[in-house]
């Protein structure tokens, strides 16, 4: 009974603790909300739709469509998807480029020093500036788009991995070596590894950067996508509409950083328990 | 099994770290290399452990000269918090060599059990190594090396980061590992009673550029037991006699701060 009790009264709190832990982290989202709402209303200027009217718009530009497709309206399809497909082919080639070349540089003196010039000044460029570059080469499709955003959010990335795969503790690698561990082995079982920390910091901030070129890379010659939407819907004066691009962005990129979260939580739990270890010895 | 001929060893900066050290190991011996602290005990180690190139001497291994790590060798380091990976499992951290030998996945897990049992650590296969103590994560490391069932079994300074209980039993886990594995086992250490409690023969070695000093045989009956062992005479005898060895140099070399690092 008293465990029952215990129980029950473990619970209670945890709800206790959830409920305020969460008021905490939205109230100040919602008071500017609130605040949105009750100045846009009061302005009453078209060029600042309320949050209600966005919230409305969005549902009939998104959420419209039979149950069949989930209630996705047209819009999903047409724009939100291929915005997102080029999000996340860019961001996968990036990762997909960035991590095996980072290893590559942080490893080998070789590699690092002729690389290293020659990425320093690639980095220097603008991503947006090759865009007319690309469109010659590439033309004006999905590649054009998903190569600027892959050379744009690489460098993050790159420099991680680099900096990651230098520092590998070398008693790791003497271990490796001392257990005749073959070449590969050593790079796929301790050096990347151990590299991964560093490596989810730098493939983070290259989400974000991939959500920024995917829709500069829209603005430009395109005919569809989250991007295109919001240029359009300003040309034609559809500002709601236009308001309601800008903030299905920032949902997605919301979202977009809290799944990411979750897949390091899992992946990198080894670390924080490590760390947690050594701080507390 | 293992002899050392005539090695030098000198690092870049023309520091001399070993100067003409020769010895020998049998096969089946627990032998010691005991000396004053930067002495190049860890130097030698490595160079045994084919990690090192010496500058100049031989070490051969079954007749074998030694290039690189040799089949058949396994090593424990000092710095278990460092040696075993985080991100790995005890169980995976044992495995680990194991999946590059030609074993099925079932003799692997056959024989990763069987390591983690030896070394008292049977259940804690699915436990990471920072969740242990120091003394158990030594364990996994020795157990990782008992699972490649080396000939050779080497170690540098094993025991010296942990507390006095945990490192009474590690020694003693040596002794029985020895045994039930037949290995035969090189133990670099500054503790002089370690040194004789473990081993058969005690290589001593002079402070830095090293030399041999002496070759001691222990000649203390097995089983030995932490308690009554260490009070034999011929126990404290041997200590004193290696004490006295080395610390004499170390005290001429007082005013000498050049030290290799260990």
């Amino acid at each position: 009974m008293s465990a029952a009790h215990t129980n029950g009264g473990r619970f209670t709190n945890w709800m206790a603790d959830t409920m305020q832990s969460l008021s905490i982290r939205y109230a100040l989202g919602l008071a500017l909300i609130v605040l949105w709402q009750y100045a846009a209303t009061r302005a009453g200027s078209i060029f600042f739709p309320t949050p209600v009217e966005i919230l409305g718009r969005t549902r009939e530009l998104w959420l419209s469509g039979p149950p069949s497709r989930l209630f996705l309206g047209t819009g999903v399809f047409q724009d939100v998807f291929p915005s997102l497909f080029r999000l996340l082919a860019g961001w996968a080639l990036a990762v997909m480029i960035g991590v095996p070349l980072g290893m590559a540089i942080g490893r080998s003196r070789t590699v690092s020093d002729l690389a290293n010039p020659t990425l320093q000044f690639l980095r220097a460029i603008p991503g947006p500036a090759l865009i007319p570059v690309f469109i010659i080469l590439l033309g004006t499709e999905t590649t054009m788009r998903v190569t600027l955003i892959a050379f744009g959010s690489v460098w993050p990335i790159l420099l991680n991995t680099i900096e990651g795969t230098r520092t590998v503790d070398p008693v790791q690698l003497e271990t490796a070596r001392a257990y005749r561990l073959p070449r590969h082995a050593q790079l796929w079982r301790i050096v990347l590894p151990s590299a991964m920390p560093k490596i989810f910091a730098g493939v983070r901030v290259s989400l974000s950067l991939a959500v920024i070129l995917m829709v500069v890379s829209e603005l430009v010659a395109s005919t569809n996508g989250i991007g295109y939407r919001i240029q359009n819907a300003q040309i034609m004066f559809l500002l709601t509409d236009m308001w309601c691009g800008i903030v299905l962005l920032a949902l997605l990129g919301y979202a977009l950083n809290w799944l990411f979260l979750k897949v390091e939580y899992h992946v990198l739990r080894w670390h924080r328990g490590a760390r947690g270890q050594t701080a507390r010895s | 099994m293992l002899s050392v001929d005539d090695l030098h060893h000198v690092y870049a900066a023309g520091q001399v770290v070993t100067q003409s050290v020769s010895f020998d190991v049998h096969a089946g011996e627990i032998v010691s290399i005991v000396g004053p602290s930067g002495c190049g005990k860890t130097t030698l180690l490595k160079a045994l452990a084919g990690l090192l190139a010496p500058t100049a001497g031989v070490i051969r291994f079954q007749g074998e000269v030694i290039r690189g790590v040799p089949e058949g060798f396994a090593m424990v380091f000092q710095e278990y918090g460092r040696s075993l990976l985080p991100w790995n499992t005890v169980h995976d951290n044992v495995e680990l060599p194991l999946r590059y030998r030609p074993l099925s996945a079932a003799e692997r897990g056959e024989r990763v059990k069987h390591s983690l049992a030896a070394v008292g650590l049977s259940g804690l296969g699915e436990r990471y190594p920072w969740q242990l103590s120091g003394g158990m994560q030594q364990r996994v490391a020795i157990a990782r090396a008992i699972a490649c069932q080396p000939k050779l079994l080497l170690m540098d300074e094993p025991f010296a980061s942990v507390d006095a209980q945990t490192r009474a039993d590690l020694e003693d886990l040596v002794a029985t590992v020895r045994d039930q594995f037949q290995i035969t086992i090189v133990v670099v250490t500054h503790d002089i009673d370690e040194a004789v409690y473990l081993s058969d023969r005690i290589v001593v070695l002079s402070k830095s550029p090293s030399t041999v000093l002496d070759i001691v045989a222990t000649g203390l009956p097995r089983p030995r037991d932490q308690i009554t062992t260490k009070a034999l005479p011929q126990f404290v005898e041997k200590r004193s006699a290696i004490a006295h060895l080395i610390r004499r140099p170390v005290i001429a070399a007082a005013s000498d701060g050049a030290c290799t690092s260990e």
